[in-house]
């Protein structure tokens, strides 16, 4: 058992396909390999080798739709959140960076309390997480950069399981940097996260304990589960709406995309477990 | 032959003032004050040993024609008490300033610090000059600094004829610089807080010397921060530096402070907690542009300094 654990970890770390993906990442690191938002290209490398392995083996992620995303120049990238970690971010950021139709190395936005967590802090800014800030996301769109954000947040990630595949309120910061940038927005619906990390209750004074936003009473295990990723086509904002009911009005657009990908992938991954079981009789 | 012109620079007795004194000393007469010691810097530089408090002080003016100030004196927060930093860094330098207006000195420089800002986790990068200072919600002991600053722009925005100038720098380091986190840098074994390693940005002490010299000669009145846009994670950095990690408990915060107050090490300050946990990233660029400036030393350099001295 220790001997097989030994070969897959061997296995994963030591694959060295994944160095043909680094050439993707534009040149913006210094002399010691950081950028300025703490993204490090030789951590970047061994969490591919790990996401790949993650990718290819655990989640078995089918992504559609991946020709929508522009394959130069600024887009926000818009998915559902969910799963209580941000496995959802690594996934999309893998089929962007492995896109057969012109990779893209994204940023993710991340929940503002995640710095403050030993560990989980400095490794997802290495990987090329960013504190949801605007003025971040504003600096990295006139770096003509392709930007993640979850406008859900930890309403999206961290609800709980029976309230799975249901949207929970966006908040508007992401269309106001589309509109004030002029980034396209490309929506996202993200199917089989949500049975990964299974949250059963929201423990709310031991979150205020911790000065944390939530703190989720979930089973100590990943569930396996096929995920499906759709990717929508971009949609254009004009910067030419001035009241927030107007902008109210197109975050729910965007809203109506994703659910409308969430379908697809909900009945894609039917299809995939009426397969599975038809090949198991 | 026009004669030399004079100018002031306090603090003397520091590693950066003593370079920017030695590249300027060809060029202009130089008149150095420090409150710590009357520094003996060669037969061509007056040395006073002064409070800028103390009445004596305006002396120094009515002795001297001044055409310049470079005000790199200032007590950091390792030294003496919160009350007498703020009266020497605060008080002192509203002194100067008023000093400097009685006897029509044309232009100012005012040395502050990146600490100003604030380390937050909510910090987004490359904070621009215009990123509101946030330290003083941090720590009481670093008022002083955010004080100096706000004095500065006041002085800056009411008094146009003072022309000054505020950098900010981030980190300095290489020979003789003594504060916290070059000596970090220094040290057999540094402290470092589990699970962090905020991103951090270094500039040579002669690199900041050049930067002091061009924005005086320059004079362009503002607000500068100076760094280069080359970036490390601390922890790399200290390992780079070929020191080795410490690692002190991150969590709860409150306990990591308790260790700060009972270790009572000058390089692991309480008040500075926060700064090992969150990076403050500044952007250098405006101060890049507006005086044409880059870095000639690279953090290699840097970390290679550090490490022939173990």
């Amino acid at each position: 058992m220790a001997k097989e654990k030994q070969t897959i970890l061997n296995k994963i770390f030591n694959d060295s396909s994944v160095e043909e993906y680094v050439n993707v990442f534009p040149n913006r690191v210094g002399s010691q390999g950081f950028d300025a938002w703490g993204f490090n290209i030789k951590n970047m490398k061994n969490n591919m080798r790990l996401t790949k392995y993650m990718y290819e083996n655990f989640f078995k992620v089918e992504a559609f739709g991946l020709e929508n995303i522009p394959k130069e120049g600024r887009c926000l990238i818009i998915p559902n959140h969910s799963g209580q970690l941000p496995f959802d971010g690594m996934l999309v950021g893998y089929s962007l960076i492995t896109s057969p139709y012109g990779a893209r190395a994204p940023k993710a936005m991340v929940e503002r309390f995640l710095p403050t967590v030993p560990f989980i802090g400095n490794w997802l800014s290495s990987v090329g997480a960013v504190i949801g800030d605007p003025v971040n996301c504003e600096r990295m769109l006139e770096n003509e950069e392709a930007v993640v954000v979850f406008p859900e947040g930890v309403r999206g990630s961290n609800k709980l399981y029976k309230h799975k595949y249901q949207l929970q309120r966006f908040g508007s910061g992401f269309m106001h940097l589309a509109m004030n940038n002029n980034a396209p927005i490309i929506p996202v619906g993200i199917v089989g996260m949500e049975e990964t990390i299974r949250s059963y209750a929201d423990l709310k004074p031991l979150a205020k304990l911790l000065g944390m936003p939530v703190m989720p009473l979930v089973l100590p295990y990943l569930f396996p589960s096929k995920v499906f990723i759709h990717f929508g086509k971009p949609i254009h904002f004009n910067n030419d709406v001035y009241k927030e009911q107007d902008i109210t009005d197109r975050v729910n657009i965007v809203k109506e995309a994703i659910n409308e990908l969430l379908k697809e992938g909900l009945a894609k991954r039917e299809a995939y477990n009426k397969e599975q079981k038809e090949k198991k009789k | 032959m026009e004669p030399k012109k004079k100018i002031l620079v306090t603090g003397a007795a520091g590693a950066l003032a003593k370079k920017v004194i030695d590249k300027l000393k060809k060029d202009y007469k130089i008149v150095a004050v420090d409150f710590r010691t009357k520094v003996d810097l060669g037969i061509p530089v007056e040395s006073y040993k002064v409070d800028f408090n103390k009445r004596l002080f305006e002396d120094i003016f009515r002795e001297h024609d001044f055409d310049g100030i470079i005000h790199l004196g200032r007590i950091s927060a390792m030294e003496l008490n919160r009350f007498t930093r703020y009266n020497a860094n605060v008080v002192g330098t509203r002194k100067l300033f008023d000093l400097a207006r009685k006897y029509n000195v044309p232009k100012t420089l005012v040395m502050s610090t990146y600490f100003v800002y604030g380390a937050s986790a909510y910090n987004p990068s490359l904070l621009d000059e215009t990123t509101p200072l946030k330290a003083s919600e941090l720590t009481m002991d670093l008022v002083d600094s955010v004080e100096l600053e706000n004095l500065s722009s006041i002085y800056l925005y009411k008094h146009p004829e003072l022309n000054i100038t505020v950098l900010r720098p981030c980190n300095i380091a290489g020979p003789g610089v003594r504060n916290t986190f070059s000596m970090l840098l220094s040290e057999k074994r540094s402290p470092v807080l589990w699970g962090f390693s905020p991103l951090m940005q270094f500039i040579h002490i002669d690199d900041m010397r050049d930067a002091i010299c061009t924005a005086f000669e320059k004079n362009i009145p503002g607000v500068y921060n100076v760094a280069p846009d080359d970036y490390i994670g601390f922890q790399d950095a200290i390992k780079a530096s070929g020191s080795k990690t410490i690692q002190i408990p991150s969590i709860p915060p409150s306990f990591t402070e308790r260790i700060a107050r009972f270790l009572k090490w000058k390089s692991f300050p309480p008040y500075l907690i926060n700064y090992f946990k969150y990076p403050v990233i500044i952007d250098g660029s405006l101060f890049a542009k507006t005086f044409d400036f880059k870095p000639k030393k690279t953090l290699s350099d840097i970390f290679t300094y550090y490490k022939s001295l173990k």
